[in-house]
């Protein structure tokens, strides 16, 4: 891989660079082959932008301060003060040698701008297709459905009992080429995790697709990019990377009914949740419990955050947001309950049962 | 000193067309007939019927400036909520009406209108003629501008903000997600506007081509006209696209067309498509009439005329025609095909080659002139520095892949805000430094000015600057707030303050106008000595503008041996004639009278936005409303009393008596 | 002076469209109108006893009943209005009348013969959002408030566009 190690010298001088400022943003702490390319390309263009940058300025600098110079030699040597303006004429009849001399300059320049950038568009497409090469290999094929505010994950499976879903979470073995296709239920939202890849958008009516990677364990935090209403902001999701058998462990448990409850408070929970409102949009797979119109219970004590990646999964955070949740994300589908002091723990009890 | 040989033959012709019975006049009389011609009624009335083209550019100016003073209070609002994660100081629901009413005052009812207003100020006397080619429609124009921004914050008074963001999107915007008049009030609004903005459009062109003063020939316009021109060929075509969708979305909202409705086969994409058509242009409309600007303050200020006039002016309009290639730009994360964004990417590089040439001019120019660093300029050198990093941003977004990643993320707001506040409002303070005491015939304190324009420097860059940063790091836009421990407190809290510091500058500004406009030093009609036309009238100019009409001998205006010394004489000052000049060479052809003040534009635009605020509510709103336009448009148009005859009748007796004692 | 009373009374007709409320009552929170039966009181004439919708005017809110109607499943029984296994909800027939509280306790307690009682388990101000978007359909809320299409198939007009019409043996139609 000589040719990568080449292509990762100028971050590595820039990585160093901004080593001060601390830690890299996510999308510059690639996790994954796509994000990869795209840092390594993004290197490249803050470098040959820099340098242009500074040329520009330097020039522009140099302009004002040779400008003055000549305006200096032709006022009073004495004062420092410019002439009146009255005083100050219009230099028409330039030097037609020197206009030659700019118009080289300027010519040159151009020429030089339209070369770097033909260069970056170069480095551009080249990116853009490795991006696309991945393609035709996926290992894995997730189907994702954006809603507001929350993000529904599907993982097919041959027979409807092998088929998961969870939300706000996706879990995927390292190493696998992982092809996401989306589509939206409502207004358009778009995927972005910035440590494995760019952003696509999720469009009502279309169905747009995705291929990334994760190339090492570890979860990484993506969020809807594309203003959706109230809760944009908190519309949130994690992506857990796993080793293959890990994966293959959690796919499994993820496939199997909830579990019945155990104790007399998880049971008393259930009844509770049968009797209140969260029946009437919420599935728990095993139960009569069968709404689809907001997030799938069925295991959710294994997922690590609540309410789309706002809050982490307690259960104190559970009943808060069970007893208010327009509190934490107002303007959010899922309505108020009253419920008693019993009925939460019970609930709760039984909530975190499902894991 | 006589014109140049090879301008003989317009002065000839400018003989031709003329009167040749015209008396000759003292100048003082002469004055008196034309101010009594072309000056308006007194009191409210003359105010509410004028038509004349500084009023109406000063209204423009001024109302712009209003708004985008009511956006930064927007503005500041938005950057106090999010200085620390989950703050409380404005919901979700007030942010995004807040938001989008930044977004949509700044772009529709300041920057584009602020723009106008100068090209509608300054382009009839930069072309040395009295008036822009159709007045009442001009004064329809911003008639309709100042309706459609009051009934937009109206609205938002009356808790009726729109809250899809600038944008809308559909299907947020559309029926079923935006319930209530809120994006119906933006659509109507994007009519208004684009309304007149089209109108400010027209009247530029019109004026350019056809009341050049006699001998400026195509080659000889100064670039600020040439820039407006360019904006304004830009507003001809783009506007229809966003009036376009503007429609549709009315129609889908109120009649249920399915327009962007996907399973009545409809299309979302098809939103951004147009709106992006329009949206892309849309910064060209805003930031080519600023690259004028920065020509007319560079040509002045390092005393020669900027470098390379042919490549600017080619620039400028390839600038133009390359901006309607690139609005896919906007949209390479809905999953296109790879093969269009490629195109677009190159379409997108290309277009830093037009503007990369102009300011290689400018720092041509100011290498070989004799730059003197007074504010106009500074805000200039503040211009290039800010706006060149803005646009290598631009180059890093019109990469396919980088888009992916900081597309919809604070690093895009701080790209365009560097292009637009950069590449716009810096050299449009420059521009309010340089033309105010040609305006109001006082200067704006030196002093003042530059401590305005260090803090807007700092200011500007504290806030924009860290968003880069804070967009590579996960931040999307438009979001209320933001959850603790993601490492963003820090720079948001930095931008916080720096937008505190850009709000000092521009109170600083607003300080400086009022001390100015009663204690100003007084600048006499040429501060600067500068070049163009307008600086041969008095400060403030006559409301008629020059007093004879101007032949123009060469590219630089009033720097060209021979200047001011050739006039166009005979035009009946007891009617509003204007000179009518050919395309190309800008030779006399004919006298041009223009309808006087009138009534009616407003009454035409108050029933205009009668009619699409109606149409809020019912589809029947147009049809009736048309009643009443028609009759306004009726009055409009009919003919005005000849009262030239009887004018010049009674001088001619005045004269008689003056003489027989 | 006029006009910044007619500016109120705008400002006012407008908050009452526009407003978005998202904190509500919970299921089982009495927001439930004490339904009157009979039109007989004893002693003199009370004034009207029949309660308000409080989203009534509301376009967000009777735009959340049009969401509820299709999430709690109203269409399987009433599809869009035109009736199925349930009675057609677009017509001037009301079985169980057509005043907002009537509807809202059709909703919240059921009715004979199939419908079911929702109130345990949906909030009152749902069932609130629910009754003003059924009154919507028959055009019974202002027109300014009431939803435009949906972004989905369509066989109706959308609910702003259709015209109330009058309620068999009921007079006293609500105005539009």
């Amino acid at each position: 891989m000589t040719r990568r190690r080449w292509t990762a010298a100028p971050s590595l001088l820039l990585a160093a660079l901004t080593a001060g400022c601390g830690a890299l943003p996510a999308a510059l702490d690639p996790a994954g082959p796509q994000a990869a390319r795209v840092a390594v390309l993004w290197w490249w263009f803050l470098g040959v932008c820099a340098v242009v940058y500074l040329l520009v300025v330097g020039a522009l600098a140099w302009a004002a301060w040779r400008g003055r110079r000549r305006g200096a030699r032709r006022g009073s040597p004495q004062s420092a003060a410019p002439p009146a303006w009255a005083d100050d004429p219009p230099e028409l009849s330039a030097d037609p040698a020197r206009e030659r001399r700019l118009a080289l300059a300027v010519a040159g320049a151009a020429g030089a701008t339209v070369l770097i950038l033909i260069g970056l568009l170069v480095g551009s497409v080249i990116t853009g297709d490795a991006l696309a090469g991945a393609r035709p290999e996926a290992e894995l094929t997730i189907h994702i459905t954006g809603r507001q505010w929350w993000w529904e994950v599907e993982y097919p499976g041959e027979m409807a009992s092998e088929r998961v879903i969870t939300a706000n979470e996706i879990h995927l073995p390292v190493g696998a080429i992982v092809h996401l296709e989306m589509t939206s239920a409502d207004v358009i939202h778009s995927f972005w995790v910035p440590r494995l890849h760019g952003k696509i958008d999720l469009v009502p009516g279309r169905t747009t697709h995705h291929w990334l990677a994760a190339e090492r364990p570890g979860v990484f935090t993506g969020q809807c990019a594309e203003f959706c209403g109230h809760q944009h902001a908190h519309m949130g999701l994690l992506v857990v990377a796993e080793p293959p058998e890990r994966f293959a462990a959690w796919l499994a448990a993820q496939r199997r009914s909830a579990a019945a409850p155990d104790t007399a408070a998880e049971a008393r929970g259930l009844e509770v949740f049968l009797d209140s409102s969260c029946v009437l949009c919420h599935a728990i797979r095993g139960t009569p419990a069968g709404g689809r119109t907001a997030p799938d219970l069925t295991h959710v004590a294994s997922r690590a955050t609540l309410a789309a990646g706002t809050l982490a999964n307690t259960p104190g955070h559970l009943g808060g947001w069970i007893l208010d949740s327009q509190g934490v994300k107002p303007g959010n589908r899922m309505p108020p309950n009253a419920l008693s002091g019993e009925e939460l723990q019970a609930l709760l009890a039984y909530l975190e049962s499902l894991r | 000193m006589n014109p140049p040989e090879r301008d003989e033959p317009s002065g000839r012709r400018a003989r031709e067309v003329v009167r040749r019975d015209e008396p000759h006049r003292p100048a003082a009389e002469e004055r008196r007939l034309l101010a009594a011609t072309w000056g308006r009624r007194p009191g409210l009335w003359g105010w509410l019927t004028s038509t004349s083209h500084q009023e109406i550019g000063r209204r423009y100016i001024v109302t712009a400036l209003v708004f985008f003073v009511l956006a930064g209070i927007g503005a500041l609002l938005m950057r106090l909520q999010l200085a620390r994660p989950e703050n409380g100081l404005l919901g979700p629901d007030l942010y995004n009406q807040v938001f989008t009413l930044h977004g949509t005052t700044m772009m529709f009812l300041f920057a584009v209108p602020v723009m106008e207003g100068f090209a509608i100020y300054l382009v009839p006397m930069m072309l040395g003629t009295r008036n822009v080619a159709f007045p009442r429609l001009n004064a329809f124009g911003y008639w309709l501008y100042l309706l459609a921004g009051s009934f937009l914050w109206g609205a938002s008074l009356l808790g009726i903000a729109p809250d899809a963001g600038w944008f809308s999107y559909v299907p947020l915007a559309g029926p079923e997600f935006s319930p209530g008049k809120r994006a119906d009030v933006w659509a109507q609004l994007i009519n208004l506007t684009e309304i007149s903005a089209l109108i400010v459009a027209v009247e530029v062109i019109v004026t350019t081509f056809k009341q050049r003063a006699a001998g400026m020939s195509l080659d000889r316009i100064p670039l600020y006209v040439w820039s407006v021109l360019v904006m304004s060929f830009m507003v001809v075509f783009a506007m229809p696209a966003v009036m376009l969708s503007g429609v549709f979305l009315a129609l889908d909202r109120l009649v249920a067309t399915h327009f962007f409705n996907p399973f009545e086969g409809g299309d979302a994409l098809l939103w951004q498509h147009l709106f992006w058509f329009f949206g892309h242009p849309e910064v060209y409309i805003i930031f080519v009439p600023a690259l004028g600007f920065v020509s007319s303050i560079v040509a002045a200020f390092t005393r020669r005329p900027v470098f390379g006039y042919p490549a600017m002016v080619l620039a400028l309009v390839a600038t133009g025609f390359i901006s309607f290639g690139l609005w896919v730009h906007h949209m390479f994360t809905t999953g296109l095909p790879q093969l269009g964004e490629s195109f677009f990417t190159a379409a997108s590089l290309l277009i830093a080659v037009p503007t990369g040439v102009q300011i290689f001019c400018w720092i041509a120019t100011l290498a070989t002139g004799r730059p003197r660093f007074g504010v106009p300029l500074l805000f200039v050198l503040g211009f290039v520095a800010t706006f060149v990093l803005g646009g290598l941003t631009g180059v890093m977004l019109a990469s396919v892949p980088l888009d992916l990643q900081v597309h919809d993320t604070f690093f895009v707001v701080a790209h365009f805000h560097y292009v637009l506040i950069g590449g716009a409002v810096f050299p449009l303070f420059g521009a309010i430094y340089y033309w105010f005491p040609k305006a109001f015939g006082r200067r704006l304190s030196e002093r003042l000015g530059r401590w305005q324009f260090g803090l807007l420097l700092v200011g500007f860059n504290l806030t924009f600057f860290p968003m880069h940063q804070l967009g590579f790091d996960g931040m999307p836009r438009r979001v209320y707030t933001y959850l603790p421990g993601r490492g963003w407190e820090n720079l948001n809290l930095l931008a916080t303050v720096g937008a505190m510091v850009i709000g000092l500058s521009v109170l600083l500004f607003a300080a400086n106008v009022m001390r100015s406009l009663r204690r100003g030093e007084p600048a006499g009609h040429d501060p600067w000595a500068a070049d163009t036309l307008e600086w041969a009238l008095p400060s403030p100019p006559p409301v008629y503008g020059p007093l004879h009409l101007p032949v123009v001998v060469g590219r630089n205006g009033l720097w060209e041996p021979g200047a001011g010394t050739t006039f166009v004489t005979g035009l009946d000052p007891h009617a509003r004639e204007v000179l009518v000049t050919n395309f190309l060479d800008a030779d006399p052809e004919l006298r041009e009278t223009l309808p006087g003040d009138s009534p009616w534009p407003l009454v035409s635009a108050v029933v205009v936005a009668a009619t699409f605020v109606g149409a809020m509510f019912t589809p029947w709103a147009p049809v009736i409303g048309s009643v009443p336009l028609f009759f306004a448009l009726l009055a409009w148009a009919m003919p005005e009393k000849e009262e030239r005859e009887e004018a010049r009748e009674q001088e001619r007796q005045r004269q008689a008596g003056a003489a027989t004692p | 002076m006029k006009a910044a009373a007619l500016l109120l009374v705008l400002a006012l007709a407008a908050c009452d469209r526009e407003e978005r409320a998202f904190r509500a009552l919970p299921p089982g929170a009495d927001a439930s109108p004490a339904q009157q039966l009979s039109p007989l009181v004893p002693g003199p004439a009370r004034p009207d006893p029949r309660v308000r919708n409080p989203y009534g005017a509301n376009a967000y809110g009777i735009a959340e009943g049009k969401r509820l109607y299709v999430w709690y499943n109203c269409v399987g029984c009433h599809a869009h209005g035109g009736g199925g296994m349930g009675p057609p909800l677009l017509d001037e027939k009301w079985i169980y009348g057509s005043h907002p509280e009537e509807i809202f306790a059709s909703i919240a307690e059921g009715r004979p013969n199939g419908m079911p009682a929702f109130g345990h388990r949906v909030p009152p101000d749902q069932i609130w959002k629910i009754t003003a978007y059924v009154q919507s359909m028959s055009g019974r809320v202002r027109g300014d408030a009431a939803p435009g299409r949906a972004d989905s198939m369509h066989s109706l007009k959308p609910e702003l566009l259709r015209e109330a019409r009058p309620v068999e043996g009921d007079p006293g139609v609500m105005p539009r």
